[in-house]
């Protein structure tokens, strides 16, 4: 993962509460088995109506992605966070955001930032109004701005994915940091539980 | 004061390998479940860095989402084809025991664990896969994961989460007898709603949970994911010991007595806290069918099609009004009155012996109506063979169903069990999303024993319905 400190660009507004992965990333893609190429497969079936906010070409380019609540819910697919990233986004703001989905895109480097549901709505509309608002998503602050708005907001970010996310850092690496831990708790287990060997 | 805690919070503590404040807890993973979709890119990934798998032995690899269902057909689509014979390699590769195609224990993930008897109380278990809640009924911690965290899983043995909170939905008071396992969890998500559980493992109890069999709760804590739940649990009883003892995995003589000691001492406490609690009465509950691309979205079978401007709030009305074009459905419309072109039986959530049981007790002795196309996909290689030797696949096949071999088939379509554009499902699967069984197809999530009546009646039907 890339550090990110943070995400500043336009937005495209897609103004739909409970979007599920399988819409984010249907499932015939999932049958590739590399990690990268799943932006072309991004909201494939909504893409094909015309009038679907992906294909405006006024929001072309926009970084931030807004949307209703409940965002990635669903399935696990972690293939919804690499087809959004792959198709150039940075930042999601939303009012809620599915668990799974949540790790997901945090542990990519997606910002994931929570506002409340008045304003997201807020901003879905002045995006609408004007695709060319900039708005400012920071990691170090966890704070969402807008500056032609004169709005800032923060937003709820645990210490450890700041920390993370600003210095790119691997999991895998961080867990082994606790790898005595780890044959200490293996130690204890109680010797009924399960094996396949 | 209350000192007691729930199942949650003891399965959670018992987890813990490192505490930090700031940061999420990491807990031991005691069993990961593996499968063809969500694994390639793990594997890739402990390559590229040179590590192991910590634990080979913690874990289990199935191949299911792409496998065919019907036997000896070899896998058409390339890159299927290319994504099963990748986990053969990377299982051979890293020395993790599969159950390939054509194996008779191999079968949809979470029908499988269970059936081995590698799903036990106390657990800590995941898999690169949502419907991992399932293994929950047996009072479990188990939760879906990405692939990223499967390469953490596969390198550690451990898994990161923040602590959660803990939600009881408590179903009093006996469910009617027409009311399947199925119907209760749509019931408790049409409740809650698709993001109800956001944060929280759940923990259903009552009178109508308890009275479930093992594969009744396996149903019900499936579909925990679809309220938004980070996982859905059962304390386990008498029940879940019986189902568990004698089965491959299980603890055998003073290891078992030993599990059941601490098994029994899991349950949450009687002065036990949740964060939330949701009382629901069975009583009033029905036979559900969805209407819509979400499943809160449903009504019972004898109601009919709602009218999304009566809906409470904005964004209710423009969800319903976009799911009634997608399902290409009128307000008013009753739900008996709705054809269907295919049913379909099967899934980790309703792909197991008694659901099977429960259809061909309506199938025996009828015909599926003509025009539609009806299958019948067990759980697994086991399931089909349970089934074949209570001569149930006869009932099937005289009816008028396909009766196919196991895997995940037109649950999510991977393989060449997709329906088409317009094509109008009665499916006992999970998600009626949008395209979810194939682009434009329609999905009516319903129990086993709606899907037999409608496949029969031809339009949604319960059992009691048919002459
Ligand atoms: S049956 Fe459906 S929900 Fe279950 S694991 Fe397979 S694809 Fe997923």
């Amino acid at each position: 993962m890339n550090p990110v400190r943070q995400v500043t660009g336009r937005a495209l507004p897609l103004d739909r509460r409970d979007v599920d992965t399988d819409q984010i990333i249907p499932s015939d893609w999932l049958k590739r088995i590399e990690r990268t190429g799943y932006g072309a497969g991004l909201f494939e079936a909504w893409r094909a109506d015309p009038a679907f906010v992906l294909n405006d070409a006024r929001f072309r380019g926009a970084k931030i992605l807004v949307a209703g609540a409940n965002f990635g819910c669903g399935s696990s697919r972690e293939h919804a966070a690499w087809a959004l990233a792959d198709w150039g986004f940075g930042a999601i703001i939303a009012p809620s955001f599915a668990d799974i989905f949540r790790s997901n895109g945090l542990g990519i480097g997606l910002v994931l930032a929570e506002l409340p549901e008045l304003d997201v709505a807020q901003l879905l509309a002045a995006v609408e109004a004007d695709p060319t608002l900039e708005i400012s998503v920071s990691v170090e602050a966890r704070e969402v701005t807008v500056a032609a708005l004169r709005y800032s907001a923060p937003f709820p970010l645990a210490d450890s994915w700041q920390a993370r996310l600003l210095a790119g850092q691997d999991e895998i690496e961080l867990s082994l940091t606790h790898v005595d831990s780890i044959a200490a708790y293996e130690s204890r287990r109680s010797s009924w539980l399960p094996t396949l060997s | 004061m209350t000192t007691g805690r729930p199942l949650a919070e003891k399965v959670w503590e018992a987890h813990v390998v490192h505490r930090a404040a700031g940061g999420p807890d990491l807990l031991y993973v005691d069993l990961h479940l593996v499968h063809e979709v969500t694994s390639p890119q793990a594997f890739e990934g402990l390559r590229l860095a040179g590590r192991r798998v910590r634990r080979p032995e913690l874990t289990v690899a199935t191949m299911d989402h792409n496998t065919p269902t019907v036997a000896d057909r070899a896998i058409a689509d390339p890159d299927s084809a290319r994504q099963i014979a990748t986990l053969a390699h990377n299982c051979a590769a890293f020395g993790i025991r599969l159950f390939p195609m054509g194996d008779p224990g191999q079968g949809i993930v979470h029908v499988i664990g269970p059936q081995l008897g590698l799903t036990q109380p106390g657990m800590v278990i995941v898999c690169g896969d949502s419907h991992t809640s399932t293994h929950g009924a047996f009072g479990a911690i188990a939760f879906g994961i990405g692939t990223s965290d499967v390469e953490h899983v596969l390198a550690t043995q451990t898994i990161a989460r923040p602590r959660p909170k803990t939600m009881a939905v408590s179903l009093d008071g006996p469910a009617p007898a027409d009311v399947t396992a199925k119907d209760l969890i749509l019931g408790i998500i049409a409740r809650i709603g698709v993001h109800g559980g956001i944060g929280h493992l759940v923990e259903y109890g009552g009178e109508a949970i308890r009275a479930l069999s093992m594969e009744g709760r396996m149903t019900v804590c499936n579909m925990s994911i679809e309220a938004g739940a980070r996982a859905g649990m059962i304390a386990p009883d008498a029940v879940t010991f019986a189902y568990l003892e004698g089965r491959p995995h299980a603890p055998t003589g003073a290891a078992w007595e030993r599990a059941l000691d601490h098994w029994r001492g899991l349950p949450t406490d009687a002065d036990a806290r949740y964060d939330r609690e949701v009382r629901i009465d069975a009583r009033l509950l029905r036979p559900y069918v969805t209407w819509g691309t979400n499943p809160a979205q449903s009504v019972a079978i004898d109601d009919r099609v709602p009218d999304p401007e009566t809906l409470a709030d904005d964004a209710s009305r423009d969800s319903a009004r976009r799911a009634l074009a997608y399902m290409d459905l009128r307000p008013g419309t009753a739900m008996r009155d709705i054809a269907v072109d295919t049913v379909f039986l099967g899934s980790c959530t309703n792909g197991r012996i008694e659901d099977f049981r429960a259809a061909a007790a309506v199938l025996r002795g009828r015909r599926v109506r003509r025009g539609i196309r009806a299958l019948a996909v067990p759980g697994s290689m086991a399931v089909k063979a349970q089934a074949e030797a209570e001569g149930l696949d006869r009932i099937f096949r005289d009816a008028g169903f396909e009766w196919r071999i196991a895997g995940c088939s037109m649950c999510l379509g991977m393989n060449d069990d997709v329906a088409k554009s317009g094509e109008r499902i009665a499916s006992t699967s999970n998600r009626n999303f949008e395209g979810r069984q194939g682009p434009g197809a329609r999905t009516h999530l319903v129990s086993p024993a709606v899907a037999a009546a409608t496949a029969i009646a031809g339009h949604f039907a319960a059992p009691a319905d048919l002459s």
